[in-house]
């Protein structure tokens, strides 16, 4: 049977039976799913009695919710305070590392070790840091200073930023790596042409370096925006006593989603939650695209 | 300071190739080295004051000196005794490595089938897996629940680990890495008589070596730090992830913060003498993956 086949009907056979396992993979395990999360966010459940059908209910309660638009404002705030400050300080030290050889190896390392830590671990290292006196490493530090106490993870205003900074800090070293490796792939032709011109160091990052850099930080803004429009590890784990506090001032999207479907049962608005953290990644990613690529 | 630009840039060649000869520093060069060299010692504090503390005694952690005044491994045989971290460390390694090993074989095969095969609806399929990308996994984690619970995976191994047996961003980072090898090498290969499970075996996965181990590294470090899925799919405290049981342990602890150092330095140290020891060869695939992928 198989033998009498022609070559390129063979392949086809080969071709459906490499893929036969992952596409049963992807259908069960990624495309029923999705199509289940959208389902459920139009129904009422608490896991133990019946589904029922709620229409758009859900949707119209998260409308309604102030704690989900505070929360929005949270998810929000975490990205456009992450994404640009991220951004900056991580083209800055690839930018001049970029230029050195000394020991560039070693100094490469120092910034990319904390890439490799886990999020979690370094959450509660961050949340030592943080402590009133005599725990906190920084508190003590400005108590030497003289300069007042500051309530880091107790403050509606500070403790979103002060559970930002240990994920900006995390994935920093990610980010100067893309960008050094962007900066070396600009030709270094277009350089020596702008020095012959004897045009200054600031006119060619401005108009050589960072506009052939367009791809590489595309790239960067996209995937940063996205892990932190998805931020909940740092939060769970800095605010364990009282998730995503104090005030709700912490909870990004993720955490509400967690608490609404595993620790209040309830998996439809859960789902209309989840529904709406995937539009949200999904206009994000376009309207960054959009206006970064061609502009 | 113009003429310079060229000369100091590092060249391409020190990603790869440390221990080019150096020119003399200027004063300008040694500024900046001694900035980013600051920068870089501050980056590292937070870990240095992790471990630092997980070898103090309680009384020494209001101490912001970073060497410990009598270094002691007490918290160590303390947070160790009743070996929960020993079995959560062993179930991060095994569902890390498991899950590695499977993103590998599965990977590579739907994106070399993608890439080298020509057959009917070679293009949805590949549009088809690419566009999972775009779904959060949060928007999955309450089906996935629902699923564990229908088929009784909650708490096991299988629970924590089926969804990430395969990954969109692995495929199509393996599918870009193929098409660098030769359509004539398999087409030799087939000549040879070699069915199509040796070629891809034996003629194209070892050409695509170092973008296997770069998918290996981002499947593993992901999965090691993995959080929100093992939290919601675990109960039982054998069970837990290292991040989980480091969650729960925090938690427990209260405010021992050097037990809380302790646990937390478990569950970091091995990640980061893997990078100190592959270090070179880990930024490479991190570049590899992160501009391809």
């Amino acid at each position: 049977m198989y033998d009498r086949l022609s070559i390129r009907q063979k392949q086809i056979v080969w071709a459906w039976a490499f893929l036969a396992v992952p596409i049963l993979f992807y259908v069960v395990i990624r495309f029923y799913p999705t199509a289940n999360a959208m389902v459920i966010s139009f129904q009422n459940w608490n896991l133990l009695g019946d589904r029922t059908w709620a229409g758009w209910a859900n949707y119209a309660k998260l409308w309604n919710d102030p704690v989900f638009w505070k929360v929005f404002r949270n998810t929000f705030a975490y990205l456009l305070i992450g994404t640009p400050v991220s951004l900056v300080i991580s083209f800055v030290i690839a930018y001049h590392l970029d230029r050195l050889r000394f020991m560039h190896g070693f100094l490469r390392m120092l910034y990319f070790l904390p890439f490799m830590t886990t999020a979690v671990a370094m959450a509660w290292v961050w949340r030592w840091f943080y402590q009133p006196v005599p725990i906190g490493l920084f508190n003590n530090f400005l108590a030497t200073t003289g300069i007042p106490q500051v309530e880091f993870l107790r403050s509606t205003t500070l403790a979103l930023p002060a559970i930002l900074a240990p994920a900006v800090w995390a994935g920093l070293g990610f980010q100067i790596i893309i960008f050094m490796a962007g900066l070396r792939a600009i030709p270094r032709s277009y350089y020596e042409a702008a020095r012959i011109d004897g045009v200054s160091t600031w006119t060619i990052l401005w108009e050589i370096t960072i506009p052939l850099l367009r791809p590489t930080i595309v790239f960067i803004v996209v995937f940063s925006s996205i892990g932190f429009l998805r931020i909940f590890d740092h939060v769970y784990n800095m605010t364990t006593n009282d998730p995503g506090g104090p005030l709700n001032s912490t909870k990004p999207l993720v955490l509400m989603i967690y608490q609404s479907a595993f620790t209040d049962f309830n998996m439809g608005y859960a789902a209309a939650q989840t529904v709406v953290l995937f539009l949200i990644l999904l206009i994000v990613s376009l309207v960054q695209l959009r206006i970064l690529r061609d502009n | 300071m113009v003429s310079s630009v060229a000369e100091i840039r590092a060249s391409s060649q020190t990603l790869v190739a440390p221990g080019t000869p150096r020119k003399p520093a200027n004063t300008g060069q040694v500024i900046r080295w001694l900035i980013l060299f600051a920068g870089g010692v501050l980056m590292v504090m937070p870990i240095a004051y992790m471990i630092s503390t997980s070898l103090k005694w309680p009384h020494e952690i209001y101490n912001l000196a970073l060497v410990p005044n009598e270094p002691h491994l007490e918290n160590y045989t303390y947070v160790l005794e009743d070996g929960r971290f020993y079995g959560w460390f062993v179930n991060s390694l095994v569902i890390a490595t498991i899950t590695t090993i499977s993103n590998v074989l599965f990977d590579s095969l739907v994106g070399y089938t993608l890439c080298k095969f020509r057959f009917p609806g070679r293009y949805i399929v590949f549009i088809a897996i690419l566009s999972t990308l775009m779904i959060p996994t949060e928007m999955l984690v309450i089906p996935w629940y629902l699923m564990s619970q229908a088929f009784g995976w909650l708490d096991s191994y299988w629970g924590i680990m089926f969804p990430g047996l395969m990954t969109a961003f692995g495929t199509f980072l393996m599918k870009q890495f193929f098409e660098t090898v030769p359509d004539d090498f398999i087409e030799a290969a087939r000549i040879d008589g070699l069915n199509e499970l040796a070629i891809w075996w034996t003629v194209a996965m070892p050409l695509v070596r170092p973008a296997l181990a770069a998918l290996a590294i981002f499947v593993f470090l992901g999965n090691w730090t993995a959080f929100i899925w093992p939290l919601i799919v675990t109960n039982s405290v054998e069970m837990y992830t290292l991040p989980v049981g480091l969650s729960s342990f925090g938690d427990e602890a209260d405010v021992q913060w050097e037990l809380i150092m302790t646990g937390a330095a478990i569950s970091t140290i091995p990640t980061l003498v893997v990078f100190l020891v592959f270090q070179r060869f880990i930024i490479r695939g991190v570049v590899m993956a992160g501009l391809k992928g």
